[in-house]
């Protein structure tokens, strides 16, 4: 690797680490201010929480490089070729892979399962034993991927045949609503707030990319409009999935 | 020690949740596209990165961020916070005892979407699309109030145990009609930015929040009320961007009849 490619590497590095602190200091500055002046008491493990701030921090300036690093380019580099490639097949099995793949590797995915895993196991909805909670996490999060997958697959057939979203959309919430009648109440929560969880770090970039991709080789698309498109249809099937998901198990 | 082992089953956890993707991009590369991975050591120490920084993460949210939101949760609902003695029957609350969640909810909100590094790229983009009608400060403050609003609205909704359905259908009945009145070319951007605010570091603060809440206030369960802050966050600034681009219609409509007024002088 040349002297050059490294310092450009390295200023790469140094620009995650400046957004992610970025991203972290609102939240300190806010729970700072309400702890020295509003709530003024001393605080429990001080010390592992500025551990875990640090590790958080640098965790997720490591994980944001290594993905425009690796996963973007390749993953761009995939959509626009198989978009352009035009074989269907491939296409919808690549679309499927993606969001599946993209959304088992979801940090805040990955965090919030495994807190609905714990409160239902208080709650003696599931045993609580760690192989219970693993499990239901683990299900839950596959749900999730799951829906996601079909999402995209839905939004890349909408692209090609150019159905109308806002139609899609609004039948996709009167289902929403349809099984949140049917579902049991400890499950809702869970389910809406999985919704607003995929639209995430990994999943967005890459699927936008595919959207992008797919609108700007075919005619008469809107390469903004559609793009979206795919985000949309991947925030609204995990609330159908998971909804399920609550009624099976 | 301690720390370092359960970092390194995080690790070892990341591996296996991010082997699957990295497996199918190769797989594609190879098979279908037909062609070697180009730059294959840069993306084999990309990945690396991307398992470690995750594993990271995850043990540093652990330690750090959900034990933080569950505190805050704790200690702005405890009686003898909200009262200055613990005699009071902690039974005889009602909703706006607990107006300092509320302050504590906007505020995180607000101002975590305001530092939000993928929301700048959003409103320049914005910026440039609607030729200057959007200002990238305007849509930065549109979609932060919306995530103040959100989170604070869902810590409410966990304090009086009202049904999240009701919030979320209501909220996008507004979304549908508004899309309607909106300016087209506002509408992707609104929708974007509900996600936007959904950030891998907002997420999982925003959840300890609402479970925090949900085991402190009396008569909540946490499996029940604990969840959907996040919904309500993601939904609330695609109403407030909304609401924006069509009061950006309004002034420039506003301001042009008003110097072509004066060009007439």
């Amino acid at each position: 690797m040349g002297h050059a490619q490294l310092k450009d590497l390295l200023r790469a590095l140094a620009g995650d680490a400046r957004n992610s602190l970025r991203d972290l200091t609102p939240i300190i500055v806010v729970i700072g201010v309400f702890q020295a002046f509003i709530i003024r008491q001393p605080v429990d493990g001080l010390m592992s929480i500025v551990v875990g701030g640090l590790l958080v921090f640098a965790g997720l300036t490591f994980f944001i490089f290594g993905l425009k690093l690796a996963l973007f380019p390749v993953g761009e580099g995939l959509a626009h070729s198989l978009a352009r490639k035009g074989s269907l097949f491939w296409l919808i099995v690549f679309a499927f892979v993606l969001g599946f793949g993209t959304t088992v590797a979801e940090p805040a995915l990955i965090a919030v399962a495994t807190e609905a895993a714990a409160v239902a196991a208080d709650a003696e909805v599931i045993a609580n034993t760690p192989e219970a909670m693993a499990d239901y996490a683990f299900g839950l999060r596959m749900t999730v991927a799951l829906a996601v997958g079909v999402a995209i697959v839905l939004g890349v057939f909408r692209i090609i045949t150019n159905w109308s979203l806002p139609i899609l959309i609004i039948s996709g919430y009167a289902l929403v609503v349809l099984l949140t009648a049917l579902a049991p109440p400890e499950i809702i929560g869970i389910a809406y707030d999985s919704g607003g969880v995929t639209t995430s770090t990994v999943t967005v970039p890459l699927v936008t990319a595919l959207g992008v991709g797919l609108a700007s080789s075919l005619k008469g698309r809107n390469p903004m409009l559609d793009g979206f498109g795919l985000i949309a249809f991947a925030s609204l099937t995990p609330i159908m999935f998971v909804l399920i998901y609550g009624m099976v198990v | 020690m301690d720390l370092i082992v359960t970092t390194l089953v995080f690790v070892a956890d990341s591996a296996l949740d991010v082997l699957p993707i990295v497996a199918f991009l190769f797989a594609f590369q190879w098979f279908v596209i037909g062609k070697r991975m180009p730059n294959g050591g840069q993306i084999l120490a990309g990945f690396l990165f991307v398992v470690v920084g995750l594993g990271l993460f995850l043990e540093g949210l652990e330690q750090s961020l959900f034990p933080l939101g569950r505190m805050m949760a704790e200690q702005l609902t405890h009686p003898e916070f909200l009262f200055d003695t613990v005699e009071q029957a902690v039974a005889e609350f009602s909703w706006e005892d607990f107006y300092w969640v509320y302050i504590f909810a906007l505020t995180v909100g607000f101002s975590t979407a305001m530092a939000e590094p993928s929301l700048m790229a959003v409103a320049i983009k914005a910026n440039t699309v609607s030729g200057g009608a959007i200002s990238v400060v305007g849509l930065r403050v549109a979609v932060a109030s919306g995530a103040g609003i959100g989170v604070a609205l869902g810590c409410l909704r966990v304090i009086t145990g009202a049904p999240l359905p009701y919030f979320v259908a209501a909220g996008y009945l507004v979304v549908i009609l508004q899309t309607m009145a909106a300016p087209k070319e506002i509408v992707p951007i609104a929708y974007d930015s509900g996600g936007v605010t959904t950030s891998t570091v907002t997420v999982p603060l925003v959840a300890a929040l609402g479970l925090g809440l949900a085991d402190a206030v009396p008569g909540r369960s946490p499996l029940i009320d604990g969840f959907g802050l996040i919904a309500l966050t993601a939904m609330f600034p695609i109403i407030s961007v909304l609401a924006y681009g069509q009061l950006s219609v309004l002034r420039s409509r506003y301001s042009k009849s008003n110097r072509s007024g004066k060009d007439s002088d």
